[in-house]
This record gives structure tokens, sequence and C-alpha cells, in this order.
């Protein structure tokens, strides 16, 4: 152990039952240093933060702060030993303004009251350090946007003195330019000493961001190394225990008629106008920034949103405004960019979702036999695959990755002819995306032989080297407007970044 | 798979085998203090508590789908008063002394439930119509729905008693819930318990095996989802607090019988709270997605056996309220934990 050890945890584990959720997790983390933990969802990251911030107990092992022991009571106690979590889910107050969330649980007082003075003042200069200038401590945080939140919440760990910082994908839902701004405040922060500890999935944020890495598998720590010392293949290898040989498969498709065009769609606010032609057995891609009207073309055309003007012609056939139910019978489905509170209904079975598009069939008339709603829902459970207890299980207690999955099953299920997929990665373990990519692209194959006809995919991503990645062509889309669709070795993540910020000099 | 009983299956029976084993305690504890041919055991005392049990079980079976659909209906109570003031309105037709009813003893007392069902499902469509499309949360709009129903039953009764002619007393509408000589001859429990036995098995079939059913779920589980998946939600919505209607309207039949073939506009204020109960206590999530009839039923007669036997043992209302009250939160609480070691 250096003398400039800060954290170091050995031999940690944590059972649950008879679940082993730790199994022996050893890492240390230096004075100013940015260590990146990573590994798949379901790998023990969420539960050893749990155990950092004391809101679980360790059952076996050792961790010390400062060479001392250290055993924290409760979150409020870590907090004051200077160990802070910024959790993926922001936990404010909304209704709060954003002083008062910095100080929640440690607010200054004179004797049973507020010290508000005081509140301002700590607030002020928390708010200051992570760049939050012009921002009224006074705001409410239901005003604020999500990159703001995200700072308020690590004001917060700055105003008590953190002195371990722990970062669970804070990167998950905030736009390039925040992201940038958030990489400042962590570099600044780690000159001043914080050591901090950076969870992610995304590799080239840890290339550009994190000194060392720590990779976890099955609640171990399985490797760690030096950024930038290890190859990119050789940490992905490690998270999924076996080599990755090509994430991205891609076989030669040969597009046929048009499915799906829009014309100068517009929504009541976005999109402003968007125009594409999808054709069967192709993967098209819509880039663009968070905010940029891409999910909220999917949500138009699907019918979730009202459509203020343009043209929609599904299968040649023009298309009338409609409800979803109308463009489920069309062949459209769509999985949601949120799968939480929207995309699927957490407390019911797996079966239950992938089949609630599509309940005919299932038995005589109007009627659904639950016997035949699982046989329904046995085939993809198998042949995608999706770790579960089988269809009964409530889908709450799947991974995040096999969540997504049961979304995307429901339009298998559905035989849809043309998929909207709006971020259908996000959040999940490399290797449910190599799975995802896997069947994007072995539905817009078809199999001939199978009788089973192409599909016409359309992806909508925050993640370049994906769309690079999987798609024949992409789109962006700019303040609302869809750019023309490029095929895609005419793209590189530069390009479609110039394309994105408005900068193309093409488009 | 490859065990032979998944695990959630297991579970389903041992929640049963709990909800049976708090009804089978509930049921000893009265049984063993209150012996003899007076106490809680005795016919007659079976037979009053087979009469509470068919309103509060017909209501809460209603109640049901709507809480599995996330909502809640406030206007039970009111709608089960406005019901059984319509029955006996209708029954009460015609001019003094030769009152419809008598001339037609057989029709007018089907007219009369068909009225107050009709009327119980005008308010249950209110209810869902004005959810959908005012966006208000179903506590709102039921509460004040609630207040309308109550203050429409006393307009129609106005402000009094309605009392049809004794006559009545005789028809079948007024002994529905009759009690059988005894529970062990036929046909063993009176005939409004028999029609809350058909309708809880439709009703919990209809909910396990029709589209309808599983939509019902989906929506309450996660509207957004049932929204994307194409479900018609607004339809769905409307149609449950309907069926919600539906069910207080019959259990304000059964109450105009219960109460011996009188309206009364101020009876059955706050019911819906025990209805409410009912349902929680057969493990109903207010948060919608989760419930069960079977459940509910064993509320429902978990929640009158208690009413009842706290009657028997003598104890004060303020007693009876205090230990009513902390049934509930147990039986909650103890589902919760349940729930929380699962997962």
């Amino acid at each position: 152990m250096s003398a400039a050890t800060l954290l170091s945890v050995s031999g940690v584990q944590k059972n649950f039952g008879a679940t082993r959720a730790l199994r022996g997790v050893d890492l240390t983390l230096g004075r100013g240093e940015v260590l990146a933990l990573i590994g798949e969802n379901g790998a023990g990251k969420s539960t050893l933060m749990k155990v950092l911030s004391g809101a679980h107990r360790a059952d076996a092992g050792e961790m010390t702060l400062e060479s001392e022991p250290y055993r924290p009571a409760g979150p409020l106690h870590a907090r004051s030993l200077g160990v802070c979590m910024i959790y993926q889910e922001l936990a404010l107050a909304p209704h709060l303004s954003a002083m008062e969330n910095i100080l929640l649980g440690i607010e200054p007082t004179i004797g049973p009251f507020m010290n508000w003075r005081e509140t301002r003042a700590i607030a002020r200069r928390a708010l200051d350090e992570v760049g939050l200038t012009a921002l009224d401590p006074a705001t409410p945080v239901a005003e604020l946007s999500i990159a703001e939140r995200q700072l308020v919440e690590i004001a917060r760990a700055v105003a008590v003195g953190c002195k371990v910082l722990v970062l669970d994908e804070p990167t998950s839902s905030l736009t390039r330019k925040d992201v940038q701004a958030l990489f400042a405040l962590v570099r600044r922060l780690k000159s001043k000493g914080v050591a901090i500890v950076y969870i992610s999935h995304a590799l080239e944020e840890v290339e550009a961001l994190c000194d060392r890495f720590t990779v976890m598998r099955d609640g171990e720590t399985v490797g760690h190394g030096r950024v930038g010392e290890v190859p990119v293949h050789r940490i992905i290898a490690m998270m999924v225990g076996r080599d990755v040989a090509d994430l991205y498969p891609r076989s030669a498709h040969t597009p046929g008629e048009p499915v799906l065009e829009l014309r100068a769609l517009a929504g009541a606010k976005l999109p402003k106008s968007a125009g594409l032609s999808l054709r069967r057995g192709e993967v098209l891609g819509i880039a663009g920034l968070i905010g940029s009207g891409r999910t909220e073309t999917l949500r138009a055309l699907f019918g979730l949103d009202p459509v203020a003007a343009g043209e929609l012609r599904i299968h040649g056939r023009p298309a009338p405004s409609a409800g979803p139910a109308v463009r489920w019978a069309q062949g459209l489905g769509l999985v949601s960019e949120d799968r939480k509170t929207e995309g699927l209904a957490q407390n019911l079975s797996v079966a239950e979702n992938l089949t609630l598009s599509r309940l005919d069939g299932l038995g005589p008339w109007r009627f659904v036999r639950p016997s035949r709603q699982n046989a329904a829902a046995a085939p993809w459970i198998q042949a995608f695959p999706i770790k579960c207890q089988g269809g009964e299980q409530p889908v709450e207690a799947l991974s995040g990755g096999n969540q997504q999955k049961v979304a995307i099953a429901r339009l298998l299920h559905h035989d849809c002819d043309v998929l909207l997929l709006d971020e259908p990665t996000r959040g999940i373990d490399v290797g449910s995306k190599a799975q995802i990519y896997t069947w994007i692209d072995r539905l817009a194959l078809g199999d001939p032989a199978a009788g089973k006809a192409p599909k016409a995919v359309l992806v909508v991503s925050s993640y370049l080297p994906e769309l690079l990645g999987i798609c024949d062509r992409i789109a962006v889309m700019t303040r609302g407007v869809l750019g023309e669709a490029r095929p895609v070795a005419e793209w590189t993540e530069h390009s479609l970044m110039l394309a994105a910020t408005g900068q193309d000099q093409r488009a | 798979m490859s065990s032979s009983v998944s695990p959630k299956k297991s579970s389903r029976v041992l929640t049963l085998l709990g909800r049976l084993a708090a009804l089978a305690a509930v049921y000893a504890f009265f049984a063993i203090l209150t012996p003899g041919a007076k106490g809680f055991t005795s016919d007659a005392n079976t037979q009053l508590m087979l009469q509470d049990i068919a309103v509060v079980a017909m209501a809460a079976i209603g109640m049901t789908i709507v809480i599995i659909a996330g909502g809640i209906d406030l206007s039970a109570g009111s709608a089960i008063a406005l019901s059984m003031i319509t029955t006996a309105h209708v029954l009460n037709l015609g001019p003094d002394g030769s009152r419809l009813v008598l001339q037609h003893p057989v029709l007018l007392p089907l007219l009369a439930i068909v009225a107050a069902v009709g009327v119980s499902v005008a308010i249950g469509f209110i209810n869902g119509a004005l959810v959908t499309w005012l966006r208000i949360v179903p506590f709102i709009i039921t509460l004040g729905t609630m207040q309308m129903a109550r203050g429409l039953a006393k307009l129609v009764a106005n402000e009094q008693n309605i009392y049809p002619p004794a006559e009545v007393q005789d028809f079948w509408i007024a002994r529905l819930l009759d009690p059988a000589k005894t529970v062990f001859t036929w046909p063993f429990l009176p005939a409004a318990v028999w029609l809350v036995i058909g309708a809880a098995v439709l009703t919990a079939l209809f909910l396990r095996y029709t589209r309808l059913g599983r939509h019902i779920f989906a929506l309450g589980s996660n509207e957004k989802t049932a929204v994307l998946c194409g479900v018609p939600v607004a339809r769905t919505k409307v149609l449950v607090y309907m069926i919600g209607g539906l069910f207080s309207g019959l259990a304000g039949v059964l109450f105009f019988a219960r109460l011996g073939a009188i309206g009364q506009p101020t009876e059955a204020i706050g019911y819906e709270l025990f209805v409410i109960a009912a349902a929680v206590i057969g493990g109903a999530s207010l948060l919608g997605g989760r419930g069960t009839i079977l459940g509910t039923m064993i509320g429902a007669l978990i929640i009158t056996i208690l009413r009842n036997g706290g009657v028997k043992m003598g104890w004060p209302q303020y007693t009876q309220e205090i230990v009513m009250g902390a049934v509930i939160i147990v039986a909650v609480a103890i589902d919760n934990l349940r729930q929380r070691g699962r997962s």
C-alpha cells in the first residue's frame, strides 16, 4: 500500500440469502486518481457502491480510508467521512431548491431554525466549484436540466468536502456538450486531490478520463491495469469473460421496396421536418444530439404524439394519423428509449410483457390462455437468449440487458415488418449489446430458407460507434430537421458530430 | 424451465395459505372467546355475517378491478346508497295504496334492479370519463363523485327514508339475503351469497383469461407501456370504472334487502373504506397491476368477521375501530415484507 493510497478495499464479500453478490472485491484508490470501475450489468458494481456508501454492510473483507478502518454505518455516516455517491438515478428532491438539496440532512441551523444565510453561502461556494456560477441557489431543482441536476448533486458532495467521489454512469443521459463539461469538472476535482471512482460502460470515456481501471465480473474483480497500456479488446474480454470477436456483425443486406416513407413530417414542437425512406432489408440509423427531435420523430410516426404536418406512407400506402394500435396493425413496432417507465410493465411477467401488443391467437375469440402466453414467449426467451427463470418471472427481476431483450422480443413476437428502436442498447452490458446487434443484422437479412422476409430497422442512437457499426445508412437530425440519409461508408464519428451540431458544410 | 413447479406458482400458493391462515385465526379468535348458543358461531350469527359478507364482497369485486387497473373508487359507498335508494324508489312508484309493485311483483323488482345498477354504472362511466379526459387522478375525481352521488341519493329520497309497501318484504328482491334454515340444508346459503360466489368466479376468470382482463393488469402496472403496446387505454379505463359501478350497484340492491326493504339515503357512509380494505388485505396493490379476486374474497371475510366479532365481544365502537385499523396495517405490512423478501 503506497503512501498515496486513500481508499483500499480487499476481499470484500456480500451475500443476499443464497445469492453471492460480491465474491471478493479488491481495489485501491489514490489521492487525485480517477479509477474506472467497469463490468457488465449484474457484475456487482452497484452492490459494491452500496457497500462503500454504507447502505449495505459487507459480510467479509476489509476497507480502509486514509489507513484507518472504514466501516460506514450508513450513507450519512459515509458522507461525513468524505465518501460520496452520485447515483445514476439522481437522488434530488425536485420541489426543493438547489441549496436545500445540497445541504439536505446537514442543514446549518440556529437553534431549531434553518440558518438560511449560511445555507445560501455554502451552496453558493459549492455551486461555483462545480461550474454552476450563474445558478441562483434558491432555484427549485425541478426547473433544472438533467445536466444541471447532476452538477447540483456533485455540489452536494463538494459541500461536505468529499475525499472519494463515486460516479455511477454519469453520462448516460447527458448531451455531448454536457459530457465535456462533466469531464472538465472531474479533472478539476482530481487536481484538488479528490479520488474518483468512475463507473461506466463506455470504454471511450474511460480512455478519455481515467488513470487506471478495475474490471468486475460475477461479483469479483477480475483485472486491473493502467488505461492506455491495455488494449480495449482485452478489457472487453475481461468484462464478458470471453473474446468478443466482432461486436458488430454485418452481413451484406439487399434493400428491397420502401416500407416506411416520411415527407416533411412535423410534430407539435419537434420534429420540424423529418423526411426519409426506409427500405425492407435495411438498417437505417438516426444520429443527433439529445433533444434534436429523434425520439419525437419516432413517437409522432408511431402515433404516440400528434402529427402537425407532413406525409407518412407505410408499405407504399398513405397512412393517415392514427394511434399505436393502428401502427402495430400496419406492421410497425417501437422499442421505447425508456424501458423502465415506458417500455416494460415492470411487475408483470416476461411472457405478459412480450405478448402484450398481440394477444390474439393465444385463445379462442377474445380469450387469452396464460399457458399459451408462456408458450408463445418461450421460443424468444430461448432464441435471444433472455436470461430468466421462465416466462412467468416478473420483468423487474431481470438485468437491464435482459429487460431490453424482452422489449425487443415483443416486436419479434408481433412479427413487425418495421422495427423502430430508440436507444436499443442504452445502459446495458456488452454481452447483451452483442446479442442485440446480431439480431438486428439477422432481421435485416431475413431467412429466405425459412420463408422469413427481411425486416426494416430504424435505429436512433447517441452512441456513434454503434450506428457506424450496424447501420447501412445514417441520417443526422439537427434541431428538429432530419438530414439526408447517406451510406455508412461516407460517415465518420467526426463528420456525424459536425452534422449533429449543425456545422456540416455538405448538409 | 427445469423444475416442474415454477417459483412464482409455489409462492402464490404460499401467499394464499397465509391469507387463509389469517382468516382461520381471526375466526378461531372470536369463536373461542364468545362461545355458546348466542355466541359468534351460532346459526343466527353466521346468518347475520353471511348477509354482511355478501354486500361487502359484491362491492369489493368491482373495487379490486379498479385497483388492479391502477385506480381507486371512493364513490363506491355513495353509489351503493344511491342504487339502494333507486331500488326503493322504483318499488315505491305508483299512487298511495296501489303501488305498481303490488300488481307486478316480479317485473317491477327486476326493473328496480336494472335501474339501480344502471344508475351506478352511469356513475362509473362519469368516473372513468372524467379520469380519462380531464387527466385528474382518480382519488380526486371519485372524491367529487362520492359527494355528488350522496347528494343525489338524498335528493331522490327527499332526505327521508323510503319505505316501499310492507308486502315487498315478502317479495323475492327483499329475500335475496334470506337466511337458509341452517347452513347444512339446501340451498345452504342465501341466494345473494351464491350470486357473489358466481360473480367472483366469473370475474376471476375474466381477469385471467380475457384480453380485456390482461389489458387491465397492463394498464395498472404501467400505463405508458399499455399505450405503447396499442392497448385502447381510454376505453379500458372507462370500462373498468363502469364495471366498478356495476358491482357497487348490485351491492346497493343487496344493501336494500339487508336493511329489510328500506331505502336509507344516509346509509353506507364510509363503506368504500371497508371495500378498499377488503381488496388491500387480499393483496391488491394501490399502485396497480396486482390483486386477485380470491384474495379480495378472503379480505372481505376477514373484514366482516372483525366487525361482527367485535360486536359479539361487546367491544365498544372505538375498540372495534382501533382493532380494524391495526389489522389493515398489519396485513399490508406482512404482504409488503413478503414481496420485498422475494425480490
